[in-house]
């Protein structure tokens, strides 16, 4: 394939990154989660909405 | 209101005028960086002319910033954000008497400059109308932008660096518009300068009206 | 996965042994991004035809146009969620200005860095100061990469005030950076905008909606569950807060209340 140089560079940065950072939020998510008091865990139905 | 705008520009140019940082620091620094650009392109003529505009906006933009931070820290570092409020002075007020204050700075920078690129970079200047009104269009745009942002940056700890990093990109449309404006000004490309000049207006009006309006949120919440 | 131990306080999750910020339907949705990138790559390298004048190179559009796409889907996030906080003040819509705005600059880095990466091959260039385009999106970038300075801050109301005032700003501007650029030159490099041209193959083009689309549900997933990080970011800070004052209160309760056996 002509330009797999190119090709490859640009779609390995950008899956590369979308991988990484979805790593990243699931990691920080259960560190989070874990510190959280279990009362408190709730998300996405806020009162003041 | 226009008296309170009056009078906040009053107090933060007298302020300047006493310390005398823009006489004796903020000008000679935009001289410098005149002659250091002189030094870098190689005191090369012809390419000291084409880059005139450019050289001379890029060196506003960083006295901006500087005039920008200045006029944030005459509260800032007295604790006196609250006092403005407290002496019952429009938010808005408090904006536009800044807006003026730093405007005033930078056409004083301004003046000086211009007389420094007919001086080292040789520069001939064919419409006197056009480099005047760019001057004051595109100032007002700058003072206007930078304090809106200014006095965001007020409670914020590293205020010095994230300013500039917040500033300039927004400020890229002045950069663009007032060194085309002054490319006619000087004559030295063909485009149409009072067009640039309706756009560096257009921004300006809209930064007048957007800092305005956010100012009041900026001093009464953060 | 280790067996919970006595004394843990690990709860059971509908996904594994860990809690986290996951849920059985990002689960699901997770694993349909996941096959719908797989397919893209396959359908982008191997079903859809190569270009008359950019050979191979052309496959970039199906990672570009996306990211493009997706930036400017993030960044309006964030300029609603901005206008909604110094409106109504909701801590909802400042979660999603933040959450949009960090992965907007993902996005808006991916953009640019792709586009460039294509130019090179078809233009022979990594950059066109001629390009509205390009150049628009990279003070946008630059900007919303002060906006991320601003919220990196603190943590606080005024934070996030402050952050919104900047996605206003970056808003209000954006038409009269792009007015500039657009003035700026008259001609582009940046092929016009392929979509509306109608002038792509019908694998091409499929293939480029497919890539938008399994995007569309990568941010959907990755707002989820940035979201509920910031959520509980706000909870750890504030929650410790709000036990305090009820625990202070408690007290001032049992205070109040004559003791057994106390002395006068």
């Amino acid at each position: 394939m002509t330009h797999l140089g190119y090709l490859l560079a640009g779609w390995g940065l950008t899956i590369g990154s979308g991988v990484l950072y979805s790593a990243h939020l699931i990691r920080r998510g259960r560190t989070l989660a874990a510190r959280v008091p279990t009362p408190r865990r709730r998300w996405m139905t806020a009162d003041d909405q | 209101m226009f008296s309170d705008v009056r009078l906040v520009a009053a107090k933060d140019l007298r302020i300047e005028f006493r310390s005398r940082v823009t006489v004796s620091q903020v000008v000679p620094f935009a001289g410098l960086v005149l002659v250091l650009f002189g030094f870098a392109l190689d005191a090369n003529r012809p390419v000291l002319e084409t880059a005139t505009s450019g050289l001379f906006w890029v060196t506003v933009m960083f006295v901006a910033t500087m005039a920008v931070q200045r006029s944030t820290a005459i509260e800032t570092n007295d604790g006196a954000r609250r006092a403005l409020l407290l002496a019952g002075i429009e938010p808005a007020a408090v904006f536009l008497g800044k807006l003026i204050a730093v405007a005033v700075q930078l056409l004083v920078v301004e003046v000086v400059l211009v007389a420094g690129v007919v001086v080292l970079y040789d520069a001939r200047i064919e419409s006197w109308a056009l480099l005047l009104s760019t001057c004051l269009v595109a100032t007002i745009g700058i003072a206007a932008a930078g304090s809106v942002l200014g006095a965001l940056v007020a409670g914020v700890r590293a205020r010095e660096t994230v300013l500039p990093i917040l500033l300039l990109p927004v400020l890229a449309p002045v950069l663009i518009g007032a060194t085309r404006a002054f490319d006619d000004a000087l004559g030295s490309v063909a485009v149409d300068g009072w067009a640039w000049l309706g756009l560096l207006a257009g921004f300006g009006a809209i930064n007048v009206v957007l800092g305005a309006l956010a100012y009041g949120v900026l001093l009464e919440e953060t | 996965m280790t067996k919970p131990m006595a004394g843990d306080s690990i709860e059971q999750s509908p996904v594994g042994r860990r809690v986290s910020t996951g849920s059985r339907a990002t689960f699901w949705l997770g694993a349909v991004v996941a096959l719908g990138v797989l397919t893209l790559i396959l359908l982008g390298f191997f079903g859809a035809p190569e270009d008359d004048q950019q050979q191979d190179a052309v496959r970039m559009i199906f990672v570009h146009v996306p990211s493009a796409i997706l930036t400017y889907i993030a960044f309006g996030a964030t300029a609603l969620g901005s206008v909604m906080w110094l409106w109504k003040r909701s801590v909802w819509w400042d979660l999603v200005a933040h959450s949009a705005a960090e992965i907007g600059v993902i996005f808006c880095g991916l953009t640019l860095a792709t586009g460039s990466i294509w130019g090179r091959p078809t233009w022979n260039t990594y950059w066109d100061w001629g390009d509205v385009r390009l150049v628009t999106t990279l003070i946008l970038f630059l900007i919303m990469v002060g906006y991320l300075s601003v919220r990196s801050m603190g943590d606080d109301d005024a934070t996030a005030t402050r952050a919104a005032i900047v996605g206003l700003i970056a808003a209000v501007n954006l038409p009269i950076v792009n007015r500039s650029v657009e003035w700026w030159f008259d001609r582009t490099l940046h092929q016009q905008s392929s979509l509306t041209d109608g002038n792509l193959e019908d694998l091409t083009l499929f293939t480029l909606v497919f890539g938008i689309v399994v995007w569309i549900l990568f941010f959907a997933w990755a707002m989820i569950h940035r979201f509920r990080v910031g959520w509980l970011e706000r909870e750890l800070r504030t929650g410790d807060l709000d036990e305090a004052i009820a625990a202070r209160r408690a007290e001032a309760l049992i205070d109040s209340q004559p003791q057994n056996g106390a002395s006068s």
